[in-house]
């Protein structure tokens, strides 16, 4: 429902579903090469929240999650936090590393090599939105490693909500949602350039 | 259970009780007369509003947040000079290990938060900030508890 919004609000929702859809294409690629198996990923929805919806969204502010983080670098600064909840984060990686049992959604923390896997996985899926960010804005656009948090959803968002706090009071948000014969479950990619970059990317995109 | 929300502050009257949920690098500020029983709690997110130019919501910052709480509470019957302050959040969620000052956003809230109610005057009597996790807090006049709950970690009442 659009008639509501602001022309320049509508404009930003129109690229941010680009971004996710070729994002999602470039990840559907790179997940499906780690595990040698077909997973697609698409975008039901983008957004413009503020920050006490982010966490509504993903099932309230006390919900277990896992959030990876990576800082942008290069053309762009900010950071970009890819979010999902604790029992859907187990799912993907238990599929993902294809350790042979059924993906049930487990409950609790991750060992060693799941938090590695998560932070892997968290790394393909931003590279994935980064590079379409890219090659829609011409920009150069690189990201640090990822770093992991599994927190109650709304200290997790603190982090980029404070980011987006500076610029006003929304947050944008892109639902991927991973799907295959055994799975079906939503993630959800926030980007948080600073206002700079922000003006930067609007004006690259002809905005 | 009254609940406040990020970037928003309440108060609330014995024997009723106030929370906030989620506090990573936000802090959430209780203040509270215990002569007349009143309790506010803010949850703030950015240590200073003159460093920013989006800030019409005042409750968001360290420095107004608290004015409007204290203005909120005194509007409801709670005494100035009364009041007394316990604290939690300002977390570092994600182990970053450069100084960035983006990424030490939770320690500029709490260094913030401390020096507002410094300078009115308001002690702290009690404080569990910094660290790297999340913090859901709730707020009782009737006793002046505040109990504090993390995950995988025992209920702390400070």
């Amino acid at each position: 429902m659009q008639e509501n919004k602001p022309d320049n609000e509508i404009l930003e929702l129109d690229v941010l579903t680009e971004i996710g859809n070729i994002g999602a294409g470039n990840a559907t690629t790179a997940l499906s090469q780690l595990i040698n198996a077909r997973i697609d990923m698409n975008v039901p929805n983008v957004a413009m929240l503020a920050f006490d919806e982010l966490a509504e969204i993903i099932g309230g502010a006390e919900t277990l999650v896992a959030g990876i983080l990576l800082s942008l670098e290069g053309d762009v600064d900010g950071m970009m936090l890819f979010v999902l909840e604790s029992a859907a984060a187990h799912m993907l990686v238990n599929q993902l590393m294809g350790c042979g049992q059924p993906p049930t959604p487990a409950v609790g923390g991750f060992n060693e090599i799941e938090e590695s896997a998560l932070k892997e996985i968290g790394n393909i899926i931003a590279g994935s939105y980064l590079s379409s960010i890219s090659s829609l804005t011409n920009m150069l656009i690189t990201s640090s490693v990822p770093y992991l948090a599994v927190d109650m959803a709304g200290a997790i968002l603190s982090v980029p909500a404070i980011e987006f706090g500076k610029m006003g009071d929304k947050a944008l948000l892109i639902e991927s949602r991973f799907k295959d014969m055994d799975i079906d479950i939503s993630g959800y990619f926030i980007l948080i350039p600073t206002i700079e970059s922000y003006k930067l990317m609007l004006n690259s995109l002809g905005m | 259970m009254i609940k406040v929300g990020m970037a928003d502050l309440n108060i609330c009257h014995s024997p009723d009780a106030i929370t906030t949920l989620g506090l990573g690098s936000c802090v959430g500020i209780a203040l509270y007369d215990k002569t007349t029983q009143i309790a506010g709690l803010a949850h703030i997110m950015l240590p200073d509003s003159t460093k920013v130019r989006q800030n019409q919501n005042r409750a968001k910052f360290a420095d107004t947040g608290i004015d409007m709480l204290i203005q909120l509470l005194v509007k409801e019957g709670a005494r100035k000079q009364a009041l007394t302050a316990k604290i939690a959040g300002g977390a570092q969620m994600f182990a970053f290990s450069s100084n960035n000052d983006m990424l030490r956003v939770g320690q500029r809230n709490v260094e913030a938060v401390k020096a507002k109610l410094g300078s009115l005057g308001i002690r702290i009597l009690a404080e569990d900030t910094g660290l790297n996790f999340g913090r859901t807090v709730e707020f009782y006049p009737e006793t002046g508890d505040f109990v504090i709950k993390a995950v995988g970690k025992e209920v702390r009442t400070i």
